[in-house]
This record gives structure tokens, C-alpha cells and sequence, in this order.
């Protein structure tokens, strides 16, 4: 068994694993932070990002210039947007048989995979999975092509010229494989791979393993997978979530007894309780929105966002906040709000009760119906004709660097009533700022991640008790920032074993048994023999069929008639036993035979 | 007893005795057996079972079947021994009836035997019994003592715990009874009975049985801390040895009992020449029992005046042992100043360290269980005059911060053990909440400023952290207010020091912040801590500044709005104390119709609209705030402000919200009548500037202050009728020097408003007709028996229903009613 980490991010993982003549992806995420390297795309010609400087060497060459600009000290890329693909020389992707999805995160780079490896198989997913992954992917293409770029800078990519760039530039790892962003033709593509999955189905790969996914109550649809076989259970844990917010709460007693789990999709704020965070979020809020400044809340179109707008519609009223606007500015907006409506199976059981009465499971449906919150495709159009100051706004994308959030910050970073609260943790809020620098707006950074935190992890390993962990090395040390935690690590017995990008794990086990059919006319004929009261023996002699992955054994081929001799009839056959080939194992050692079998306490004595 | 209580008692034995009519309730047989109580200490009990037959045959009807339920069987016995206790009495009784009851044949054989309330009606009764030499003899021949050893193993915790008091008990009479002579004096002699319990002590104490030891030991600890005769020194010096080897054996047995019998043993003022020998297990126990449970011995003994130096340093080392670990195990980090100035001597001979780092380290439970035992019991310690001294103050600061840190997460440490213990505490509300408390006990202490500087971040840490939960960020909010009280001042200048003074500009974000927090727990926590802050210091030049500078008034003010009613109430009490001090919100804009309205405004919409009784409560408390300090907006003019505000009040539903408002009145009524006069204070010439009664008087009529108080006189509420009637007699007093005034009756309105009150009297309720003169008033004043009323009233509300009578008449009424459901539900 053969675990190829194709992936180094830890919450955007992308796994292959090789089981039993089966090759599963675990996963593809796409790593997005590499757009922190580069400038904005703004909607609106922005002459402060047109005019930034060039970038010279020390030596005041200046070859870079027309690729890279300066701002506040930092050294950005103006080109398209690249994002850095998971591996794609470490294993022949064409042989991948599935891919499991786990959650609409995750999935990102599927038409980088299906599209341009060779990959023939199918993928596996659930359905809010997929079409809010959709809506992710759309949003993501649709950020990028509407502010065409003319250029495409590649020169500063090269290995030499790299060496002389300032960090974080230099130290960006295997920018030759980064890429532009996909088609929406290419995402329709890889989609239309895509077979839908419910929950605890179980999906039979080539008769070797089983496939089945459990809900991980992190997201909508979000699953944790079970790969097993007859004797084994390997179980793929990422992005999962144990608070009581909007999705179905997570499956934990089909984890237990795993031979290997592989965990994956920790929070990546360990340090912050999401609940503290949401009590932040909403304090700042208020009070930004009291001295008449903007809020900007740059986030994706689906997740945390309608835990936020619940929280919101509890405490604006008590905050006295009823008559500001609440803007959502996503070119998804709309799908995300209604797709999240209609899910109701994937929901809490709270949730799932509300649509009997009949409710809409979200709060956010009656604030749209009270127009306290108004959502719009961009920010053209009638948003402008809405658009009423102090609001909040909702809109993406929170790496900063393009969509509409782009604008607002923009428009409102010179003004110290104005504040920025970040609220996904997927990128650093303060590289995330370094090309809006200086900026007057307040920043809040208030991370909201509901996944698994070490505490939960433990407990979670104590009761699924796997006899392996596997998991990205960054989880089996404290973090870097604060190497004194060391609770903020996994710790199990025997301790988990770690992977890194481009690496290639053997785990460490062992196939032992085998399930194998007998055919019922092969049972038929065996003459067990009780040797031992509950225990009975029978010799076999059979053809061992394999096809599938499934092993059948079956009566052995019926010697061939001695030439010459007159054919029977039917009523004067009898079996022939004594033309039997002789045993596969050669004839038996008798006296030898029973030594072995007393001394393995198999004769009654 | 009263004849028609006797009359009655012949029914309710036949009642009690008839096992078809079952008793409602058995709190009415707990209080019949108070009511016996009472009487036999009053009378003979022997007269009484001679006058009333009824009882000698229903206890007989006892013996001879016990169909009845277990409770009346548990109240028999009860009763038995009540009435036993007299020894002529007993002498009545014994024979036949005490030995049926008491007896080795007696109870144990009945089926209802295996019910814990018999046999804990067992124990009471012959606990009440055994108050005479007899009884002991009794004791002694029925083979009772027996039973009650085997009672102290009874599953039933109770019947256990009364085995062991009455072993305790019994032990003390025979003791007792032993004294020779007039002298009292004990001879030496064990008596026969008290030999025996002896003899079952020993036996116990050597067991192997846990169980048994702790039996031995409860019994022990509960003797040396009641009996304080002579021959309990005898005792400890026969068992001490015992106990000491308790203490050589691994694990120890029953370690809890022991520390409470050597703490019993320590307290006893009749063992005082026999310390020695208790100092040396006291010590051994301190060195052999875990730190959880030396730790409560420690603090016990270092309560004690005499403990001997040694020890005291033993026990302090104990207690100090924990905090020690903690911060040497995070001390290679740059922690606070002071760290290691524990002071020389405490933590010698620390044998226990290694077992306390185990305990700390060896699970969650374990730690957070003793860093909270010992932070409290350090607290304990701290205010009292015999703590130890010198007292290291400025370790046990580090030690509360490095703590608090650690809970934080922002400690850092780079031993294992620190890691370890990084790990287990971060986010530990219990330990954050324990740490905070202790925290704030050492602000009574002199502290360095450097030190001072820490415990300032440390609580802007826990103050700012969006993961402080409520529960712990209202404790660093009352551990900031101490620490901020006590800090020290510069001489002749009132103002805040420059620490505190920087650590509140940099508070008022936060709090500022914390007001708009969508936890109400916060919101109302930090609406508290400003009310308390602006009392404090709302005078103080710099204190306004910061605060003004901030929105923290502006949002005050808007917390007035709140859903939850209890922000609202502190909202309230804070807005209230920022207007007092003239700290209030700038109204935005004029225009505003709040701010047209003024805070007195919004506070009396508050008073007449707000549907909780919470903040209306703290409408009333404000008002009468703002009355006795002078308030601008009260003294434009009060008249009106007192008028308006007992209108309100007078119909408000919350008698609380009443009892506040009769409250603002008398403040009034002092103002501008003088104080209640002293009987011991020397009559001083009134002062000139008290306006004179007659005036006063008219303004009280006006106001319609009159009608509030005699309104509340005849209210439903107790404590409103009260505090009317100690409103209506300070004025009755303050106008008793003014005279010229026609008599009662003469006076239109007097009339019926006597009437009214009469009638009240007799138990109706009524209205006062309104408009009354102040002639009628006074009138109304001096011919109301307001001092009768006030005796009457502060007797407790059941007072009529707590007679024996109604006691029996309620017991057989029910009986009744239950026989006739019966009927009706076949």
C-alpha cells in the first residue's frame, strides 16, 4: 500500500493511493496563495496599481520592470493570476482509476487533473459537493476573464533570474508548473466526470475495495471517505467539523477500527475558538458600522458565510443594525444563496426539521425578504444604483487579488472609519493587504475555521482507534509561530507517520487474507471431517479462478474421457474419483502430516 | 398541652395506626415530632403519655403489627425516644414497650427493616433515648451497641452517618456517666459500654478494610471535636499509634477521614499537653499523603495559632509545593521578575516535589484539580492574621501570572514539562477562573512595579482575548477593579498612578469593543465594571478623558435598548452613575428625540414601559442615587421628579420596584425633614435651613406622597407593607412636635380612610380614598397603630398556620380526603 502526496498544503490536499490494484486520488485542492504574488486585478482602471514603479535589480537593471512592480517595499508579478498545481511527474496520473472528493474546497484543481493528464476514470462526490464547487469554480474563472490581462509574465519565473528576486518571490517553490486558470469549458468538463454519491452508499471499485463516503459535517455535502476491502479499512479524514453549525454533523463511529486513517483538513487557526471569533466579527462590525464606516468581509460565496449571516440576523437587532444594508457581491451569489436553501438533506438535523413546517432552513432567506440583504453579480449594474453608504459587504475574493473585493478595497482603504474584517483562514490577512499599502482602513482579522482542532483530533483518534495515522508533517510539530504549543500537535501512539509534497509513503502494512469463493458444487463435494470438536477438516483440490478482483474456486476440470471408449449414458454415471489429478501439493507426507497437526493441538488426544 | 390538641390526638394515633389511610405528605409527621419535642421540653413527658393514652397504644400497636408504613414505623420509634429521654419516663416505658422497639428482637426482625427510614428512625430514637445512665445500662443489655456497629457499614448514608453520631454520642455518656463523684472527674476506669466501643475503634482502625477505618475514623473525628473532656486525651494517646501506622501503609487508607481527624485532634483545646505525638503524625502525614490531600491538611494547620514553626513551614511548603512546579517548569522563559525569590526555607525538604510534578503532570484532571485546590487554599490563607510570614508575595504574583498565561497559551516554555503542562491547561476556564480570584486577593499586598506592569498585561491579555469565556472574563473584570483600587497612589494626590492609567487608555477600546459583544453575559459584565470604574474615579481629570475620548458613553447609552433585560438593568445603573458624574454621551444630533428627552427621560419610559422587573428595579435605584447626590436634572425640580416617579412606581407590578420607590421617598422625606432622630444622640437645636413641617407636609400632600405610603401600608407584599410602615413612623415621628392640628375624625377623608384600614385589618383589602388634606393625613398618622402593625408584620407570613392545632385538624383533614378518593376511585 502506497500513499503519493502529490499535495504539501495540508487543508488542500491531494493524495494518490495505491490499494489492492486500485489507484484512488484523495482529493485535488489547488493552492491559491500563490496569487498572493501578484498585483490585483481591479474592475476599475485603478491608477494608483498602474502606476506602481518597476522593479530593478540592485545593480539598477531594470530587464523585470514591464513583470514585476514595486508597492510599500513588496515586489509583485503583474500578470494573470497563477496558481500552483498539485504534482504532476511523481505518478502517471492517466493510471488514477477514481478520485474521492471530499468537500467543494478540495476539488478546485479537478479540470487541471481530468483535463489534461490522460485521466480516463471517474470521480466520485456528493451533490451539494459538486454543484457548490461549481459555483466556485465559476466564480473563480469569472474573476479572472472579465479583467483580461495583455500580458503574461514568465521571465522572472526562470531558475537564474528567480535566485535574485526578493522574498518571498525567491523562495516560491516550482513556479515553472504554475499555472493560469482553467475555462469554464474545461470545468464543465471535468464535471461532467464527475458520479454523484450519497451518503453511506457503497461504491465497488473493480471488485477490489468499497468505497463509501460519511458525512464530515464541515461543509455542505462534505465527506470523510471508508476504502476497504475484506480485510482491510483504510479511512481518509479531511475537512471535518464537530460544532453544531448548518451541515449534518459528523459520522465518527464508522472511523473506528481503521488499519490506516489518514488525516488531513485540520483547522488552520488551532489557536482560535471559531465562537470567539464569530463574538469579534460581530463586535467589529457594529462598531465600525456606528461611527458610520463601511464593512468589507472578503469571503467565498458558500460556507462560512451563511454561519455569518445566521449570526447576523440574531444580532443586528439587538445591535440597533436593522437599517443597515448587508451587500453579498459574488457573480454566484444568487445560486449560493437558493442551492443552500434546497439542500435540506445535507443539512442539521435543526435545519432539516424547519423545511417540514415549511421554513426556510437559512435565516438569510427573510433577510433577503426584508431587503436587509441584497445580493448582485457585481458590482455594474444595479448595485450601483442600491448602493448605500455605511453597509457591509460581503464579496470575493478573499486572496484579495481579484473580484469585486478588489474595488471596495480600493474605494475605501483611505478612510480609517472604514474596516476590513478577514474571516477565511486560507491566506495570510497580511500579505493578503501588502499590495493596498499604506492603507488607512481598520483590519480585523477574525478567522472563523470550524474544522478539527488537536483537542477534538485526539479525542477523535482515542475512539476510532486506527493502528495508523498518516497525516502532512506540518500537524506532527507545533507551529512554527509558536513552537512552546505542544498541544497544538498530533499526538498518538504510535505516532502518526508524516508526509510531505512530492513524497511517497509505504505504509507500513501488511496484506494478509484474502476473501475466496468456493463454488457451491465444489462445497458439495467436500467431506469435512470433524477433528476436533468445532473444528473440521476437508481437503480440496480446486482451480483457483480470479477475475475482478474476485477469487473463486471451482470444481476442478473433469479428467477427459479415455479415447476410445464408448460414451455413457447419462444414467450410468458415476462420479470417477479415482482419476483425480494428483494434489497442487504433491501427494502428502502422512506421518509427517499428523506430527504437524498434533503439535498444533489439532488432534483430539 | 392545649385540651383541644388532646382532643384531637385519640383520632389521629387511630389515623396514624390504621394502614388503609395512608399520609399525604410526611413533612407533616417530621413536624408533628417537632411539635412533641417542644412539649416534652416544656412538660413531663411522663404526665403527658398518663393523659394521653392514644400514644402508649399506638407505639404498642407497633409492636404487636407492623402493617403500617415505614414512615409512621420511623416516626414511632422517633416518638419512642423522644418521650424516653425522660428517665421516669424511660422507667414508664421500659419492660415490654422500649425492649419491643429497641431491642435485639426487636425492629431487626420486622420486614420493614430493610427500608432506611425505619432503620434511621431506629438510630433517632435511641439517640434521643440515651440521655441517662438507664438508657446506657439499656444499651448495654438490649445488645443495641452491636447493631449500631453493623449499622455504620448500612448502604444508606444516612442511617451510616446517624450510626456513627450516636456511637459518638454514646461513647460521650458512658464517659459520662463514668465520672466519679460529685467532683466529675474521670478515675481512669473505662466504663463497661464505653470499653466496648473502645475495643471495636481498635479493631476497626487495624482492619484492612478502607470502609472500616474511615467508619473508626469519622467516629474519632467527630468525638474529639464535640467532647472536650479529660479522658479524650486518654483516648488519642491509646489510638494515636494506631493512626500513625495508618500512615506507614501504601497506599494510605481512608487518607481524607485521616486528614480530618488530625485536623479534629489539633483543633481539640483538651489534648493540648499531648501535641507532641500529634505534631510528629501530622508531619509524616505531610510527607506521605498526596498533594491533593496534604494540601487540605496544610491549610488546616496552618489555621491553627499553635502550630509549632516547623511545621508551619512543613505545611506552607505543602501548599506552596504546586505553584513552585509550575513555574519552575516554565522558568527558562523570560517569566516575571521574582520567580525564584521563593523565600528560603519553605521548599526545603521537598521530598513531596517529585510527587507533586507527577500529580501535575500525570493527567488534565489531576492538574487542573490541584492548581485550584491550592490557589484557593493560598487564597484562604492570605487575609488571615496567623498566615505564615514572611509572605512571598512576589513568587506567588509570578506564579498567578505565569498561570494565567499558561491558560493563555501565551507562556512559553521549552522544557517537556512545560510543554506538557502548556498543553493540558490552555483554555482551562477552571484554573483561569481560580488564578483570576487569587489574583485579586494579592492586590491587598505591596507589590513591586515592575511586577504591577506584568499583572496589568496579563489582565489586558485576558481582557482583550476574543477566547476569554463570559464566566472568565467577568472574573478579570472584578480582579482588574481590585487591582486598580488598590494601586498605589502618589502621596497627597488622589489620581490614578501612571500604570493604571495607561493600562485604562488602552482598556477603553476593548471595552468599547466588548459593549457590542454579541454575548450578553459580556455585554452586561463590562456595563458593571463601567459603573463601578466611574464611581470610582468619574471625578478624576485623566480617568474623563480617556473615557470621553472614547464611544463608551455613546454605546452605554445605546445599551439602554438592549433585548436582554439584565444588560438593560446594568445599562441602566451605568448610565446613571456616568450621568452623576456628568460623563454622559454627547447627544449626535439635537434634532434627536432622545437626546430632546434627556437620560431622565429615557429613564422614566424605561420605569413606565420596560416589561422586566430588572431594569425598572435599577430605573428606581438610579433615581434615588441622583435624589440623595443632588443631581442637576432631580434638583431643577424634585417636586415634580418625585411626583412623576411615585406615579410610576405606585402601579408598577414588581414589589421590588415598589419597595425601591418607598426608598426614594424617605431619602425626600429626610432631605427635607432632618434625619430619624437617635435616642442616644444629643438633641442638637434643628437645623435652621430644615423647611418647616407644615410646609412640608402640604408639598407631601401634593406630591401625593401620602397616598403612595399608606397605598404600600395596605399592599400585598410583605416587605412593601414594611418598609411603608418604617416610612409612615419616621413621619409619624418627625411630626409628632407639630401641633394645632384638629383631631382625628373631625376631618374630611380621615374617616374613611380609617375605615379602610380597619378593615384592612380584619384581613379585606381596600383602597385610600385620594385627595387627602394634611390635617386628614396627620390624623390618619397618629390614630393608625403603626408600631402594632410593624410587630405584626415582621412575624413570619405562616405564623397563624403553625399552631399544633391547625397541625392536627390539617393531618386528619387529609386522611379524610384521601379516604374519600379512594372511594370515588373505585
Amino acid at each position: 500500500m502506497k500513499l503519493y502526496c502529490l499535495s504539501g498544503h495540508p487543508t488542500l490536499p491531494c493524495n494518490v493511493l495505491k490499494f489492492k490494484s486500485t489507484t484512488i486520488m484523495l482529493d485535488c485542492g489547488l493552492d491559491v496563495t500563490s496569487t498572493l504574488n501578484f498585483l490585483p486585478l481591479p474592475l476599475v482602471q485603478s491608477p494608483r496599481l498602474s502606476n506602481l514603479p518597476g522593479w530593478s535589480l540592485k545593480d539598477g537593471n531594470a530587464f523585470l520592470d514591464k513583470e514585476l512592480k514595486e508597492c510599500s517595499g513588496h515586489v509583485f508579478v503583474d500578470s494573470v493570476p497563477e496558481f500552483c498545481l498539485p504534482e504532476t511527474e511523481l505518478i502517471d496520473l492517466s493510471t488514477v482509476d477514481v478520485i474521492l472528493i471530499s468537500n467543494y474546497h478540495c476539488m478546485m484543481a479537478l479540470p487541471y487533473i481530468t483535463e489534461h493528464t490522460g485521466f480516463t476514470g471517474t470521480v466520485y462526490a456528493t451533490e451539494p459537493t459538486v454543484q457548490i464547487g461549481r459555483l466556485l469554480m465559476e466564480e473563480l474563472v469569472n474573476f479572472i476573464e472579465r479583467v483580461p490581462k495583455a500580458q503574461s509574465a514568465s521571465l522572472w519565473k526562470n531558475k537564474g533570474i528567480q535566485r535574485l528576486l526578493p522574498s518571498p518571490l525567491k523562495d516560491a517553490v516550482g513556479v515553472s508548473t504554475w499555472r493560469g486558470c482553467y475555462t469554464m469549458q474545461e470545468v464543465n468538463s471535468a464535471l461532467s466526470k464527475i458520479q454523484l454519491v450519497g451518503y453511506s452508499q457503497k461504491i465497488e471499485l473493480f471488485g477490489a475495495v468499497q468505497v463509501t463516503p460519511l458525512s464530515s459535517g464541515y461543509a455542505l455535502g462534505s465527506s470523510n471517505w471508508i476504502i476497504q476491502s475484506h480485510y482491510e479499512k483504510v479511512s481518509y479524514v479531511s475537512g471535518s467539523s464537530l460544532l453544531t453549525t448548518h451541515p449534518q454533523p459528523m459520522d465518527q463511529a464508522s472511523l473506528k477500527n481503521s488499519d490506516v486513517l489518514i488525516l488531513t483538513g485540520l483547522t488552520q487557526i488551532p489557536t482560535a475558538n471559531p465562537d470567539g471569533m464569530v463574538g469579534e466579527f460581530c463586535s467589529n462590525l457594529a462598531l465600525t458600522v456606528r461611527n458610520g464606516g463601511n464593512v468589507l468581509v472578503p469571503c467565498y460565496p458558500s460556507g462560512v458565510i451563511y454561519d455569518l449571516l445566521e449570526c447576523l440576523y440574531q444580532y443586528i437587532d439587538s445591535a440597533g443594525l436593522s437599517s443597515v444594508p448587508f451587500y453579498f457581491i459574488s457573480p454566484v451569489a444568487n445560486s449560493s444563496l437558493e442551492f443552500s436553501q434546497i439542500f435540506a438533506e445535507w443539512l442539521c438535523h435543526n435545519k432539516q426539521s424547519k423545511v417540514y413546517l415549511p421554513e426556510p432552513p437559512f435565516p438569510h432567506a427573510e433577510l433577503i425578504q426584508t431587503n436587509k440583504l441584497k445580493h448582485y453579480p457585481s458590482i455594474h449594474g444595479d448595485f450601483s444604483n442600491d448602493f448605500r453608504q455605511p453597509c457591509v459587504v460581503f464579496t470575493g475574493h478573499p486572496s484579495l487579488r481579484f473580484g469585486d473585493v478588489v474595488h471596495f478595497m480600493e474605494l475605501w482603504g483611505k478612510s480609517s472609519l472604514n474596516t476590513v474584517i478577514f474571516t477565511e483562514p486560507d491566506f495570510s490577512y497580511l500579505e493578503a493587504l501588502a499590495p493596498y499599502q499604506p492603507l488607512a482602513m481598520k483590519c480585523i482579522y477574525c478567522p472563523i475555521d470550524t474544522r478539527l482542532n488537536f483537542i477534538q483530533v485526539s479525542k477523535l483518534l482515542k475512539e476510532a482507534q486506527p493502528l495508523h495515522v498518516v497525516c502532512p508533517e506540518q500537524y506532527t510539530q507545533p507551529p512554527p509561530t509558536q513552537s512552546h504549543r505542544m498541544d497544538l500537535m498530533i499526538d498518538c501512539q504510535p505516532p502518526a507517520m508524516s508526509y510531505r509534497r512530492a513524497e511517497v509513503l509505504a505504509l507500513p502494512f501488511k496484506r494478509r487474507y484474502e476473501k475466496i469463493e468456493i463454488m457451491p458444487e465444489l462445497a458439495d463435494s467436500l467431506v469435512p471431517m470433524e477433528i476436533k470438536p468445532g473444528i473440521s477438516l476437508a481437503t480440496v483440490s480446486a482451480v483457483l479462478h480470479t477475475k475482478d478482483n474476485k477469487h473463486v474456486l471451482q470444481p476442478p476440470p473433469r479428467p477427459a474421457q479415455p479415447p476410445g471408449k464408448k460414451r455413457k449414458r447419462v444414467s450410468e454415471d458415476i462420479p470417477d474419483c479415482k482419476v483425480l489429478k494428483p494434489l497442487l501439493s504433491g501427494s502428502i507426507p502422512v506421518e509427517q502430516f499428523v506430527q504437524t497437526l498434533e503439535k498444533d493441538n489439532c488432534v483430539p488426544g | 398541652m392545649d385540651p383541644e390538641c388532646s382532643r384531637l390526638l385519640p383520632a389521629l394515633c387511630a389515623a396514624l395506626a390504621d394502614p388503609r389511610q395512608p399520609l399525604a405528605d410526611d413533612t407533616c409527621l417530621e413536624k408533628l415530632l417537632d411539635w412533641f419535642k417542644t412539649v416534652t421540653e416544656a412538660e413531663s413527658s411522663l404526665l403527658l403519655l398518663q393523659e394521653n393514652p392514644a400514644l402508649v397504644e399506638l407505639l404498642s400497636h407497633v409492636l404487636k403489627s407492623q402493617d403500617m408504613s415505614s414512615r409512621v414505623l420511623s416516626f414511632s420509634l422517633r416518638l419512642a425516644g423522644t418521650f424516653a429521654a425522660q428517665e421516669d419516663c424511660f422507667l414508664y416505658l421500659q419492660g415490654e414497650l422500649l425492649l419491643g422497639l429497641f431491642g435485639e428482637g426487636g425492629p431487626q426482625c420486622w420486614a420493614a427493616w430493610s427500608v432506611p427510614t425505619v432503620r434511621s428512625g431506629w438510630i433517632q430514637g435511641l439517640r434521643s433515648l440515651a440521655q441517662h445512665p438507664c438508657a446506657l445500662h439499656f444499651l448495654a443489655d438490649s445488645g443495641a451497641v452491636d447493631t449500631i456497629f453493623s449499622l455504620q457499614g448500612d448502604p444508606s448514608l444516612f442511617v451510616a452517618s446517624a450510626a456513627s453520631q450516636l456511637l459518638v454520642h454514646t461513647l460521650a455518656l458512658s464517659m459520662q456517666a463514668g465520672a466519679t463523684g460529685c467532683s466529675g472527674l474521670w478515675d481512669g476506669v473505662w466504663p463497661a459500654c464505653a470499653q466496648k466501643i473502645m475495643g471495636h475503634l481498635e479493631e476497626s482502625l487495624q482492619s484492612t478494610a478502607a470502609p472500616q477505618v474511615t467508619q473508626a475514623l469519622n467516629v474519632l473525628t467527630s468525638t474529639f471535636g464535640r467532647c472536650h473532656s479529660p479522658w479524650t486525651e486518654t483516648l488519642w494517646g491509646q489510638l494515636c499509634p494506631l493512626v500513625a501506622r495508618l500512615l506507614e501503609r501504601t497506599p494510605i487508607p481512608a487518607a481524607h477521614s485521616l486528614v480530618d481527624l488530625l485536623l479534629s485532634v489539633a483543633r481539640s483545646p483538651a489534648l493540648s499537653s499531648s501535641h507532641g505525638r500529634l505534631w510528629e503524625a501530622v508531619a509524616q502525614a505531610l510527607r506521605c499523603l498526596s498533594p491533593m490531600q496534604a494540601g487540605s491538611l496544610a491549610l488546616g494547620m496552618l489555621k491553627l495559632p499553635h502550630c509549632p514553626q516547623a511545621l508551619r513551614v512543613q505545611a506552607f511548603g505543602v501548599l506552596l509545593q504546586p505553584l513552585a512546579c509550575v513555574v519552575k517548569a516554565t522558568a527558562q522563559a523570560p517569566g516575571p521578575p521574582g520567580c525564584s525569590m521563593w523565600p528560603p526555607g519553605w521548599l526545603d525538604g521537598a521530598e513531596g516535589s517529585s510527587l507533586t510534578v507527577d500529580t501535575l503532570l500525570s493527567s488534565k484532571s489531576a492538574c487542573v484539580g490541584i492548581l485550584c485546590q491550592t490557589l484557593a487554599q493560598l487564597e484562604e490563607l492570605q487575609p488571615l492574621p496567623q498566615r505564615p510570614a514572611p509572605w512571598p508575595q512576589e513568587p506567588l504574583l509570578g506564579a498567578a501570572v505565569t498561570i494565567l498565561r499558561l491558560c493563555h497559551g501565551s507562556a512559553t516554555s521549552s522544557s517537556s514539562g512545560g510543554g506538557r503542562l502548556c498543553a493540558t491547561l490552555a483554555g482551562c476556564v477552571r484554573v483561569q477562573r481560580a488564578a483570576l480570584d487569587f489574583l485579586g486577593t494579592l492586590s491587598q499586598e505591596t507589590r513591586s512595579q515592575e511586577l504591577e506592569k506584568e499583572v496589568f498585561a496579563v489582565l489586558s491579555e485576558y481582557l482583550g482575548s476574543p477566547d476569554s469565556s463570559p464566566t472568565v472574563l467577568k472574573k478579570a473584570f472584578q480582579t482588574t477593579l481590585r487591582w486598580l483600587l488598590s494601586s498605589p497612589r502618589t502621596p497627597g494626590c488622589p489620581d490614578l498612578g501612571p500604570q493604571p492609567l495607561l493600562f485604562l487608555r488602552e482598556l477603553f477600546p476593548v471595552l468599547q469593543k466588548r459593549l457590542c459583544s454579541p454575548s450578553w453575559e459580556v455585554r452586561d459584565s463590562v456595563l458593571e465594571f463601567l459603573t463601578q470604574l466611574s464611581r470610582h474615579w468619574g471625578g478624576q481629570a485623566d480617568f474623563r478623558r480617556a473615557l470621553l475620548a472614547s464611544e463608551v458613553p455613546t454605546l452605554t447609552q445605546q445599551l439602554l435598548q438592549d433585548p436582554e433585560s439584565y444588560v438593560r438593568a446594568s445599562a441602566v445603573a451605568a448610565a446613571g452613575q456616568l450621568s452623576s458624574r456628568g460623563l454622559q454621551a454627547a447627544p449626535d444630533s439635537p434634532e434627536h428625540p432622545q437626546a430632546q428627552q434627556g437620560l431622565l427621560g429615557e429613564l422614566l419610559c424605561i420605569l413606565s414601559t420596560d416589561s422586566e422587573g430588572f431594569p425598572r428595579r435599577a430605573v428606581v435605584q438610579v433615581f434615588t442615587e441622583w435624589l440623595r447626590d443632588g443631581h442637576a436634572d432631580v434638583a431643577r425640580d424634585t417636586e415634580w421628579f418625585i411626583a412623576t416617579v411615585l406615579q410610576v412606581v405606585s402601579q408598577d407590578l414588581d414589589w421590588e420596584v415598589r419597595v425601591q420607590g418607598l426608598e426614594l421617598a424617605q431619602v425626600f422625606l429626610v432631605q427635607r425633614l432632618g434625619q430619624p432622630r437617635c435616642p442616644y444622640m444629643v438633641a442638637l437645636p434643628e437645623a435652621a435651613s430644615a423647611t418647616p413641617i407644615p410646609e412640608v407636609l402640604q408639598s407631601l400632600c401634593r406630591l401625593r406622597l401620602f397616598d403612595f405610603a399608606f397605598r404600600a401600608l395596605l399592599d400585598c407584599d410583605r416587605p412593601v407593607a414594611q418598609k411603608a410602615c418604617e416610612l409612615l413612623l419616621f413621619l409619624k415621628d418627625k411630626t409628632a412636635m407639630c401641633g394645632g392640628l384638629q383631631e382625628a375624625g373631625d376631618i374630611p377623608g380621615s374617616a374613611s380612610g380609617q375605615v379602610t384600614l380597619q378593615r384592612w385589618r380584619a384581613g379585606e383589602q381596600g383602597q385610600l380614598p385620594g385627595d387627602l388634606q394634611p390635617e386628614a393625613m396627620l390624623a390618619l398618622l397618629r390614630s393608625t397603630d403603626l408600631e402594632g402593625l410593624q410587630a405584626r408584620l415582621a412575624q413570619s407570613s405562616d405564623h397563624m398556620e403553625k399552631s399544633p392545632q391547625s397541625l392536627l385538624q390539617d393531618m386528619l383533614a387529609t386522611v379524610g380526603v384521601l379516604g374519600e378518593n379512594e372511594a370515588d376511585c373505585y
